[in-house]
């Protein structure tokens, strides 16, 4: 023990499962997917088990497909606001479109909700590519892939500055000057981009982890920028993410036997076909032994994963395979910090305008 | 029966009501400070606790201004995460029709209605300035005298998502697979905005969150008369209190609706003591507390538009005149007093017969301070002020954060109730209950 390498895992909590037809067969009442509740228990059980995170996906658009399919859902970022106070340790990584949202709405939302969670923000920064978006909006077009990515880039770079533009300890309260602030350690931020300017800086002070954690999805080839990549495309994926923690995109159907699992996974496909993307169908303890040994041949640091029923799936996982990557010494028995960044093994974030 | 008193818990955000200085005075940011007020004002059964919101840190001559509480959280992040800590709490957050587009305000708002089971009210403000544009994409684009113009369509825009999903359309049927049917289709064509698609959000608890509207103008008065639920006023006198509350009560039968259906609600301060004097001596002491020297000299600076800094506060007021050409020295406060002329004439008239110095003029002439007394004296005036058609309830700003309502709840609160005049407990569970179920 001790040599094994240890996982990171986040768990992907959007409808009611990754797959399609999971809101028939679940347990889990439609009308719940529209309740903090809902995301509570399951944040619940992730945190139970000492999971890294949970991701809440998010569009400023309806969800495509008919009548058959999870359509609509709540602000991702505020639902997680939603369950902050009353969790503890789980990391909380909602998606923010970077597209159309305002950088700045964007940074203090994430600033509050990492004091909201003390510490376990994330954001998972995903530009848009629809013209169901724009039609929303009604004042760009459509942008290019690489745009929207270049402009992600941008939205990531310009929301640590204005995180980092209270330096910690800004609020001093001294009363003999009469002083609330030390301006000096305020800082314009100045930001002149190539698809936006902002002057900062900003109007929230410095979250409790300096730099909420920042992810992006890796599939697009010009993604880049962030502290995690979740990635189904792991070929090629370490080479253009080198700093990165890495984190495998992986769907989950488990059950007590493995024809149990395929049986389970037949009887979803019967509804709808299964989405692409590399999946697992097996028992619990079979994902354990399949775990560390993709992440070694991959040179993944761990998995998101999207169980393709809930609570179903995830209840086994947290359940059986957790214990079993326990006792193999790949994941830890305990959160062994209290921030998201802990978790992650991120270090403490810099502040870029600290004088060294 | 008396009519019933509402009462909305203001958390003070960047401002300088807060007495910072005193001991008991804690973090503005974190969350267990919005926790801590929205607790107590759900313990007094209050209707909503009130966010505002500000979007640039305020400037004076040229430097961040560092003497007043500085800093907020993200408004509807908190809102929500309010929604975690408290059960029957109105959540009210004020959001800028100027640097945000209907799609995302409609969409937080009915979000935080879901998560909070039928709690969410917006605060529309109409914020013109380019200066805070510098933060956002859009820039200063707006002219002021299009900003009701765009507040105005944005909000029937918001509305139209909010009712585009039918009450059930989320059906659900896990049999059949039908999970929402004919859902969230709108088209909205008009000179500020020009959209379509489909909103994410099935209807709210509430249908239609509650709207609320601050702004003080003319313009500002008729948008609310037509379209608001409630309005934040600023003028917490009795006289002024009335005058408003005429005049806005008067507009309402051109659209349609009954006085009821928009309530007034000015902000005001309290100060409670053991006794009279107590109450007072409190109150005078909060007043120094609020306006240090260093205040007193930048809030001249406002109206006079010039570099005050080498006079003392405790001096007489200046000889020299406002510069009524020159670009405001202070960015980021709403400015109300349009002739500096005018007002310097009129503070001087004051300071010279009042004998007053910088300081004690600023004092004066800032009182906001609008109940002190013992706990029965000021729910009496309160009561006083709602009979008397000068609000129909208060947004009550204390002037310490987080603990400053704890007295309000634990004292003034059962003497309302004991006057027959406030609710003793919850009767519905949705903000709009609270507010308008007689
Ligand atoms: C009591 C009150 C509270 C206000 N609160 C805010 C606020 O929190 N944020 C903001 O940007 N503007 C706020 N405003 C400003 C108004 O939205 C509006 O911009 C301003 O009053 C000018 O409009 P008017 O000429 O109609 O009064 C407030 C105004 C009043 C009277």
């Amino acid at each position: 023990m001790g040599s094994a390498q240890q996982l990171h895992l986040g768990v992907a909590l959007d409808g009611a499962g990754q797959h399609p037809a999971a809101w028939r067969v679940s347990d889990v009442r439609p009308s719940a997917l529209f309740t903090a509740a809902h995301y509570l228990a399951h944040a619940k059980l992730a945190e139970a088990a000492s999971l890294d995170f949970v991701t809440l996906d998010d569009t400023l658009a309806l969800q495509p497909g008919g009548e058959e399919v999870v359509r609509g859902r709540l602000d991702a970022l505020l639902t997680f606001a939603a369950i902050a106070p009353v969790t503890s340790g789980i990391g909380l990584i909602p998606t923010v479109t970077t597209t159309h949202t305002e950088p700045f709405h964007i940074s203090t939302a994430v600033a509050s909700l990492d004091f909201a969670s003390r510490g376990r923000a994330g954001v998972l920064a995903v530009p848009s590519r629809t013209e169901a978006e724009v039609a929303h909006f009604g004042r760009r077009t459509l942008p290019s892939e690489v745009d929207a990515e270049a402009e992600n880039a941008e939205v990531v770079d310009v929301i640590a500055r204005l995180w980092d533009s209270w330096e910690d300890g800004a609020i001093i309260r001294d009363e003999p000057t009469g002083r609330f602030i030390d301006r000096e350690k305020l800082h314009y931020v100045d930001f002149e981009g190539r698809f936006f300017s902002i002057k900062g800086p900003s109007i929230t002070p410095r979250p409790p982890q300096g730099h909420p954690v920042v992810a992006v999805y890796g599939d697009s080839p010009y993604a880049h920028g962030a502290d995690v990549v979740l990635a189904d495309e792991i070929r090629g994926a370490r080479e253009r993410f080198p700093d990165a923690k890495l984190l495998a995109g992986l769907s989950i159907v488990l059950a007590e036997t493995e024809q149990a699992a395929i049986e389970r996974r037949r009887a979803l496909e019967a509804y709808a076909p299964f989405p692409p993307g590399p999946s697992f169908t097996g028992t619990p303890a079979g994902l354990a032994t399949e775990l560390p040994r993709l992440a070694a041949s991959n040179g993944l640091d761990g998995f998101h994963l999207r169980p393709a029923v809930l609570p179903d799936d995830l209840a086994l996982f947290t359940a059986e395979t957790v214990p079993a990557l326990q006792a193999a010494g790949a994941f830890r028995q305990a959160y062994t910090g209290a921030t998201l960044r802990d978790h992650l093994g991120l270090g403490v974030a810099a502040n870029q305008y600290a004088e060294a | 029966m008396p009519k019933q008193v509402k009462l909305a818990a203001h958390f003070p955000g960047v401002n300088n009501t807060t007495v910072w200085s005193d001991p008991r005075s804690g973090s503005q940011i974190d969350f267990s400070s919005f926790e801590h007020l929205a607790r107590t004002a759900e313990r007094g059964k209050f209707d909503f606790l009130f966010l505002a919101e500000g979007l640039r840190l305020r400037e004076h001559a040229g430097k961040i201004l560092d003497s007043d509480v500085v800093g907020r959280p993200n408004t509807t992040t908190v809102l929500a995460a309010l929604s975690a800590v408290t059960t029957r709490l109105g959540l009210a957050g004020t959001l800028s029709s100027t640097f945000n587009e209907p799609y995302e305000v409609a969409r937080q708002v009915a979000s935080i209605d879901h998560l909070s089971g039928g709690r969410a009210a917006w605060n529309v403000v109409t914020s013109p300035d380019a200066w805070t544009g510098q933060n956002f994409r859009r820039g200063g684009f707006l002219k002021r005298e299009d900003r009701y113009r765009r507040a105005e369509e944005f909000l029937a825009t918001v509305r139209e998502l909010w009712d585009s999903w039918a009450p059930d359309a989320l059906v659900g049927d896990k049999e059949n697979g039908v999970f929402a049917r004919g859902i969230g289709r709108f088209v909205h064509s008009g000179p500020q905005f020009d959209i379509h698609g489909a909103f994410t959000v099935p209807r709210t608890p509430q249908g239609q969150p509650i709207v609320i509207q601050a702004g003080d103008s003319d313009e500002g008065r008729e948008f609310a008369a037509k379209t608001a639920d409630v309005i934040f006023s600023r003028h917490g006198s009795l006289e002024s209190g009335k005058e408003f509350f005429a005049d806005v009560k008067r507009r309402l039968p051109a659209y349609g609706r009954e006085p009821g259906e928009l309530l007034i609600m000015p902000a005001a301060t309290f100060v409670l003591g053991d006794t009279e004097e107590d109450a007072h001596e409190q109150a005078r002491e909060i007043r120094y507390q609020q306006v240090r020297p260093a205040t007193a000299i930048q809030f001249l600076e406002q109206v006079w538009s010039r570099d005050l800094s080498a006079y003392d506060a405790d001096g007489p007021l200046p000889e020299i005149d406002p510069d009524p050409d020159a670009e405001p020295l202070t960015w980021g406060r709403v400015r109300h007093e349009k002739d500096p002329l005018a007002v310097a004439a009129k503070w001087r008239a004051i300071a010279e017969e009042k004998k007053l110095s910088i300081r004690e003029l600023v004092i004066e002439v800032t009182a906001r301070q609008q109940f002190v007394g013992t706990a029965r004296q000021v729910a009496e005036s309160i009561d006083e002020y709602v009979q008397g058609d000068a609000a129909d309830g208060f947004v009550l700003v204390p002037h310490l954060t987080p603990g400053g309502l704890d007295a309000f709840v634990d004292d003034v609160i059962p003497q309302l109730q004991e006057r027959g005049v406030f609710r003793s407990d919850y009767t519905g569970d949705t903000l709009r209950e609270h507010l308008f179920s007689r």
